[in-house]
């Protein structure tokens, strides 16, 4: 059932997603892909809509694929399956259990979990960057268009980090692949 | 009764403006918080402040919630946190719901479909971007290292092969030898290579 599906499949993402708004986009993938929800190239859409939107990255997109696949209801499932878990254990943590997280052998466990998902996260943009290249009705075909996209923007987004000693702004970064997109295609 | 009442009004209310007007989420709501909670509503103090960020970063989930979460505790208790926790999340649905009606409308435009094939690259080149940001943050401890790029290359594979082994189970097994290698030798350094 579609319902239940979502409310498990977000409840993993919200009990999993350690370590700022990107750690969840590679669980997300995972639950639309296993349901058969929505490609990468679908997935990418909303990742844009929900970065480009107010609010909580992860949030958004919970509500964006609970929408597409059973409308309102769905979106209001996964929104708050979403949050459930981080509601719960802050709630647990200042009733109950203010010391846990002081505990060495947690910290231990944490500092396994960061660099872990540190290297999921860039294995998932460099396999979706580099699907990306290739055509969508045959992938045995580059689609140049998009390797000078992708060529562009990557090599913008290295130098402005040399010069400027910072990330490139995503808002940034999405309209200028926009931009490139219509100039283009 | 009334006095809860107003109080869950105005964590709500105050949530919902967080909520509406900060764009991006994660870190760059912190500042948001601080100013509307420390500041201007004087609900929590800056040391509380502090605190819930060091928790915030050590619990799943989105930031925001987390913080709504603590300060609506604080403040009214349970009801208080539902309050808060609603209130942050309530803008993202609105407008997330509303556009997710209207977007494959709009993506019968070939300029917004066009525009939408150049965000592909954008967006996945985003998700590098924050990941290599994330690597680079990172402890420079050789056990970090290694399971950061083990992580890497298993992710990789598992996409390549499509194998059926979820990242979940990763993050668990990093966990795991994180928790073994720290009963086993002590704390991990957390500069240099490995003690020998």
């Amino acid at each position: 059932m579609i319902y239940l599906d979502l409310l498990l499949g977000f409840l993993k993402v919200g009990l999993f997603s350690f370590g700022g708004a990107y750690s969840s986009i590679p669980l997300v993938r995972e639950v639309v892909h296993k349901y058969g929800w929505l490609t990468d190239e679908v997935l990418t859409h909303m990742i844009a809509v929900s970065e480009s939107t107010p609010g909580p990255i992860t949030v958004n997109l919970a509500t964006y694929v609970g929408s597409s696949q059973a409308g309102v209801l769905g979106a209001a499932i996964a929104t708050l399956s979403v949050i459930l878990p981080a509601f719960f254990i802050i709630l647990l943590i200042m009733v109950a259990l203010k010391k846990v997280l002081e505990s060495k052998y947690v910290q231990a466990v944490l500092d396994g979990l960061k660099p872990c998902i540190a290297g999921i996260i860039t294995a998932t943009g460099v396999y979706m960057a580099a699907c990306g290249l290739f055509k969508e009705e045959n992938v045995s075909q580059l689609d140049w268009r998009a390797v000078v996209i992708t060529a562009v923007l990557g090599a913008g987004m290295i130098v402005y980090r040399r010069i400027k000693k910072k990330r490139l702004s995503p808002i940034l970064i999405i309209v200028a692949s926009a931009i490139l997109g219509i100039i283009l295609y | 009764m009334r006095k809860k009442l107003s109080a869950m009004a105005e964590l709500f209310l105050t949530f919902f403006k967080i909520g509406l007007f900060t764009f991006g989420g994660g870190y760059a709501m912190l500042s948001v918080i601080e100013d509307a909670c420390v500041e201007k509503k004087k609900w929590i103090t800056h040391d509380e402040m502090m605190n819930v960020t060091v928790i915030a970063e050590s619990t799943p989930g989105p930031i925001a919630i987390n913080c709504a979460t603590f300060v609506g505790y604080k403040t009214a208790g349970m009801l208080g946190s539902i309050a808060a926790t609603l209130g942050v999340v309530m803008p993202s649905f609105i407008i997330i719901y509303i556009i997710s009606m209207f977007l494959n409308n709009l993506l019968e435009y070939p300029i917004v479909s066009k525009a939408f094939s150049g965000i592909r690259a954008g967006v996945s080149l985003l998700i590098v971007d924050v990941g290599v940001n994330m690597l680079l943050k990172m402890e420079k401890s050789l056990q970090a290292r290694l399971i950061a790029f083990g992580s890497l290359a298993a992710m990789l594979l598992i996409d390549i092969f499509a194998w059926n082994f979820s990242s979940i189970a990763l993050i668990l097994i990093a966990g795991a030898i994180s928790l073994a290698l720290y009963l086993v030798k002590g704390a991990p350094e957390k500069k240099g290579g490995e003690a020998k």
